[in-house]
C-alpha cells in the first residue's frame, strides 16, 4: 500500500529516488481539498451513527427495552410507511445521480432540473418522516415512552439534520454556478453532494432495518457485539 | 514518489485592509491562531484559579467560608473540564495547529478559510456557553468533568439543573468548532503541500498535529453522542443512561438505563483525547530539541510509526478508566494488556528524545529548558501509568491522589511544558521580537521545581489511600496528621507556581513592544516557517512565490556545510547528492 510506502521514505538520504519533482505536478485538481474533507465528513458521520447503533445495541439487552417490531401492537410491524419514505429518499439519490450526468455531459438545464427534483424529494423525505414522528405520537409513542423509541426519534432527527446541512451546502454549490455563470464548474462539487446524498441513503436504509427489526434479529447482532 | 498537491491559489490574495477584517472577522490562519491562543488562554487562567482555590481548601481545611462542598465540587469539575477541552486542545490544535501547519507545510492559508474563521467564533461561543454557567442559578454542574449519569443530573449534585446543561450545550458547541478546525488542518496537510514537501519531510510537528486531530475527529463524536443521550435524560425524561432510582425519597420516571454505558462512551473520547493532546506536544517537543540540540533528530521514521502506532491503540484502551466501574472483570485483562503495549512506541519516543540530546550541541535556551523538563516530567508520568495500567495495581489505587498525580504528570504538566517551549520557541516568529531571557530561566525554574514540589508528594498521599475528590477528610484513622501537613505543604507551593505564571504574562506583553528585535531565523531552524520573507509573516505567507523544499526538517550539524543548519528550501549540493548516491549504493 502507498501509505506504507511513504512511511519507508528515508528523507535523509539525497538520493535521486526522493529528489524533487517537475513543475508539472503543481497541476491542482480543484476538488482535491473538497473531497478530502468530504471523505472525512463522511468517516465522521459514520462514526457518529456507529456509535449509535452500538449503544442501541448495548441497551437493548436491558429488560425494559421493547423492540418496535415483532408484535402486532407495536408501531413498525407493519414497515409500509417506512418504505414510501425509503423510495422517496431513493428517488432523491437517484435525481442526484441524474444531475451529476447531465451536469458532466454539459446539459446545464437538465442538470438544475434534476437536482431541483432531488431537492423536492429530499424535503418531501423530511416531510414524510415528519409524519412519521405524528403517526407515532397519535398511537401514544413518545420520545419518552421507551428507549426504542427515543432511539427512533434520536435518529431519525439527527439522519434529517444531516440531509438539511447537505441541503444548505447544496444551495450554495448552485448558488455559485449560477452567480459566477461558468456551468461547467458545476460537475465537480456535485460529484462530492451526489456522494453525500448516496452516503445517506445507506445510513437511512441501516437505520431502517435495524429500528425495524423484530426482537430475535436485534438480541442476535447484541449478541454478535459481545452485549 | 508520492504526488504532491500545491494549492497555490490562481487569483491574487485579497489583503485585508479594514481593522475590523484583519484582526476580528480575519479568515488568515496566522490572525485566527492568535485569536484561539489568547481565548484558551485565558480560559486556562479561570482554570488555573480555580484550581489554586482547591488547594486552599485542601491545604487549610476550615479555613475559607466561602468554599463550601458544593463550591469545591464546582471548581474540580470546572477546572477539568476547562484545562483538558477548552484550553490544551484549542490551544495545541486551534492555536499552534493554525498558526503552524500552513507555515510549515509551505501553504499561504489553511484550504477552507472561512470555515476556520467558523471554528473560532464556535468556539469562543462554545467558551461563553461554559463561562455563563457560573452566573446561572445553582452554578456550574459540580459532577466532575467525566460527568458521569446519574449523579451528574440528580439533585444533591451541584448544578444539576442549568449548570449541567450548559456544560452538554458548550460540549456540542465545541465539538461542532472543532470539526471545522479538525477538517481544515487534516486536509491542508494532506493537499496543500508545496512542492517537494513529501509527508516523509514533514517536521514532527505536523505529523503530531495531523494525527492528534484524526483522532479528535474520530473520537469526539462519541463525546457528542454522550452529550446528545445525557441531555435528553435531562430535558425530556428518557432513560438512555439513567437507571429506576429513588432521589430523596421519591420515585423517579427512569427506567432500566445504563450508567456503564456512558462511561464506555464517555472513554471511547476520553483516552483519545489525551493523546489528542500529547500528540502535538509530542511533535514540538522533538522539533524544539532537534533545533537547540544542533543535532538531526534520532529516528525520525521511527517517531512518525511510533506516533501514528500511539494513535491507532489509543482507540482500543479506554476501558483501563472502568476497572472499578463494575464493567466485565474480564475485559481488564484485554485492556491491560493493550494498555501496556502503547508503553513501547511512548517508550522509543522518550529514547529517541535522550539520544538526539546525545553528544549533540545543547544550548540552554529556555524553549530548551522546558523540553528538558518535558522529558522528565513525562517520564515520571509515564511511568506510573504503567502501575495504574495493571488492574491489580489500579485496584486500591483508583479514587486516590496517586491517580491525580499521575495525570497532572503526565497530561497536565507534560502538554503545558511543551506549550511554553513551544511559545517561548515561536515568539520571535509569531511577534518579531525576543522574549526577555532572564524571566524566562526563572519561570522555567519556578515552574519545573514547582511541578515536582507539587505532584511529587501526591503521589504518597495516594499510597496512604487518601482519597481524591473528597472537600475534607475529617477524622479518618488511616490518614496521618502528617498527611494533612503534606497537603498544606503542596497548597503553598501550588499558590506560588500559580502566582509566578505571572512572570510569564508579564514576560509575553512586555517583550511585544520593548524585546530586542528578533530578526530573520534567530535559532538558526531549518524548517519552513522561519524561511518566510517577512518576519513575523505577512498575510499569504510567502511573497510572491512559494518555496520548493528539497530536504528533510532535520540538517542540523551536516558535515562539511558552511553553516551549522541547512534550510528545507535549500538545494541540494552537489556533493551532497554524490555523497547520498554513494550511501544509497552500499
Amino acid at each position: 500500500m502507498s501509505f506504507f510506502k511513504t512511511l519507508a521514505d528515508k528523507p535523509w538520504l539525497h538520493a535521486p529516488a526522493i529528489a524533487v519533482g517537475g513543475a508539472d505536478e503543481s497541476v491542482l485538481d480543484p476538488q482535491g481539498p473538497a473531497r478530502v474533507a468530504l471523505r472525512f465528513i463522511l468517516a465522521i458521520v459514520g462514526i457518529l451513527f456507529f456509535l449509535f447503533i452500538i449503544t442501541f445495541l448495548s441497551r437493548s439487552q436491558y429488560p425494559d427495552f421493547r423492540a418496535l417490531a415483532g408484535s402486532p401492537w407495536q408501531p413498525f410491524t407493519d414497515t409500509s410507511r417506512l418504505w414510501f419514505n425509503t423510495a422517496v429518499l431513493a428517488c432523491a439519490s437517484i435525481a442526484m445521480q441524474l444531475g451529476l450526468v447531465s451536469a458532466r455531459r454539459g446539459h446545464l438545464n437538465a442538470a438544475v432540473a434534476s437536482v431541483s427534483a432531488a431537492v423536492f424529494f429530499t424535503l418531501g423525505f423530511l416531510f414524510a418522516q415528519y409524519m412519521l414522528w405524528q403517526y407515532l405520537q397519535g398511537l401514544g409513542f413518545y420520545l419518552d415512552t421507551n428507549p426504542a423509541e427515543s432511539y427512533f426519534y434520536v435518529l431519525t432527527a439527527i439522519h434529517g439534520l444531516h440531509l438539511i446541512g447537505g441541503l444548505v451546502v447544496l444551495a450554495y454549490v448552485v448558488f455559485r454556478v449560477w452567480y459566477d455563470g461558468v456551468p461547467a464548474s458545476l460537475s465537480g462539487p456535485l460529484q462530492l453532494c451526489t456522494t453525500y446524498w448516496h452516503f445517506l441513503l445507506g445510513i437511512w436504509l441501516v437505520l431502517f432495518a435495524l429500528l425495524t427489526s423484530r426482537p430475535e434479529t436485534i438480541n442476535a447482532l447484541a449478541a454478535l457485539c459481545g452485549f | 514518489m508520492q504526488h504532491v498537491a500545491i494549492a497555490d491559489q490562481t487569483d491574487e490574495l485579497h489583503d485585508p485592509t479594514s481593522f475590523i477584517a484583519k484582526y476580528v472577522w480575519s479568515q488568515d490562519h496566522k490572525v485566527i491562531a492568535i485569536q484561539y491562543s489568547l481565548t484558551a488562554i485565558f480560559v486556562g487562567l479561570v482554570a488555573l484559579v480555580l484550581s489554586g482555590l482547591m488547594r486552599l481548601q485542601l491545604g487549610f481545611p476550615d479555613t475559607f467560608d466561602f468554599i463550601d462542598p458544593s463550591a469545591y465540587l464546582q471548581f474540580i469539575t470546572m477546572h477539568g473540564m476547562i484545562m483538558v477541552i477548552y484550553l490544551l486542545t484549542a490551544l495545541l490544535l486551534g492555536g499552534f495547529g493554525n498558526y503552524l501547519i500552513p507555515l510549515m507545510v509551505g501553504a499561504r492559508d489553511m484550504v477552507f478559510p472561512y470555515l476556520n474563521m467558523l471554528s473560532y467564533w464556535m468556539y469562543l461561543l462554545s467558551v461563553i456557553v461554559l463561562l455563563s454557567s457560573f452566573f446561572v442559578p445553582g452554578g456550574p454542574t459540580g459532577a466532575g468533568w467525566t460527568l458521569y449519569p446519574p449523579q451528574a443530573i440528580l439533585r444533591g449534585t451541584p448544578g444539576y439543573d442549568w449548570g449541567i446543561i450548559l456544560m452538554l450545550a458548550s460540549l456540542a458547541i465545541f465539538i461542532i468548532a472543532f470539526t471545522m478546525g479538525g477538517l481544515n488542518y487534516v486536509t491542508t496537510v494532506l493537499q496543500a503541500r508545496t512542492r517537494g514537501m513529501t509527508l516523509m519531510r514533514m517536521p514532527l510537528t505536523i505529523w503530531g498535529i495531523f494525527t492528534a486531530t484524526v483522532l479528535g475527529l474520530l473520537a469526539f463524536p462519541a463525546l457528542l453522542v454522550s452529550a446528545i443521550m445525557m441531555m435528553l435524560d435531562k430535558v425530556v425524561g428518557t432513560s438512555f443512561f439513567m437507571p429506576a432510582l429513588v432521589s430523596l425519597g421519591e420515585n423517579l420516571d427512569y427506567s432500566g438505563g445504563s450508567p456503564v454505558l456512558f462511561q464506555h462512551l464517555f472513554w471511547f473520547f476520553g483516552h483519545p483525547e489525551v493523546y489528542i493532546v500529547a500528540l502535538p506536544a509530542f511533535g514540538m517537543v522533538s522539533d524544539v530539541l532537534a533545533t537547540h540540540a544542533r543535532k538531526n533528530i534520532f529516528g525520525y521514521r521511527m517517531m512518525v510509526w511510533a506516533i501514528v502506532a500511539i494513535g491507532g491503540l489509543s482507540f482500543i484502551v479506554w476501558a483501563h478508566h472502568m476497572y472499578v466501574s463494575g464493567m466485565d472483570p474480564a475485559f481488564g485483562f484485554f485492556f491491560a494488556t493493550t494498555t501496556l503495549i502503547i508503553a513501547i512506541p511512548t517508550a522509543i519516543k522518550v529514547y529517541n528524545w535522550v539520544l538526539t540530546l546525545w553528544r549533540g550541541n545543547i544550548h540552554l535556551t529556555v524553549p530548551m529548558l522546558f523540553a528538558i523538563g518535558f522529558i522528565f516530567t513525562f517520564t515520571h508520568g509515564g511511568l506510573t501509568g504503567l502501575f495504574l495500567g495493571n488492574v491489580t495495581i489500579d485496584l486500591p489505587l483508583s479514587d486516590t491522589y496517586f491517580v491525580v498525580a499521575h495525570f497532572h504528570m503526565v497530561m497536565g504538566v507534560s502538554p503545558i511544558m511543551v506549550l511554553f517551549a513551544a511559545i517561548y520557541h515561536w515568539y520571535p516568529l509569531i511577534t518579531g521580537r525576543m522574549f526577555n531571557v532572564r524571566l524566562g530561566k526563572i519561570h522555567f525554574w519556578f515552574t519545573f521545581l514547582g511541578t515536582y514540589a507539587i505532584y511529587l508528594p501526591m503521589h504518597y498521599l495516594g499510597f496512604l489511600g487518601v482519597p481524591r475528590r473528597y472537600f475534607a477528610m475529617g477524622d479518618t484513622d488511616f490518614i496521618p496528621e502528617s498527611a494533612q501537613t503534606l497537603n498544606a505543604g503542596i497548597t503553598v507551593s501550588a499558590l506560588i507556581v500559580g502566582v509566578s505564571q505571572l512572570i510569564f504574562l508579564y514576560n509575553v506583553f512586555w517583550s511585544l513592544r520593548h524585546g530586542e528585535k528578533a530578526g530573520h531565523n534567530p535559532w538558526g531552524a531549518t524548517s519552513l516557517e522561519w524561511q518566510t520573507p517577512d518576519v513575523p509573516p505577512h498575510h499569504g505567507n510567502w511573497g510572491p512565490e512559494l518555496p520548493t523544499v528539497y530536504r528533510w526538517a532535520y540538517d542540523y550539524s551536516v558535515p562539511g556545510a558552511q553553516e551549522d543548519f541547512i534550510p528545507q528550501n535549500h538545494p541540494i549540493s552537489d556533493d551532497e547528492r554524490t555523497a547520498g548516491e554513494e550511501r544509497e549504493g552500499q
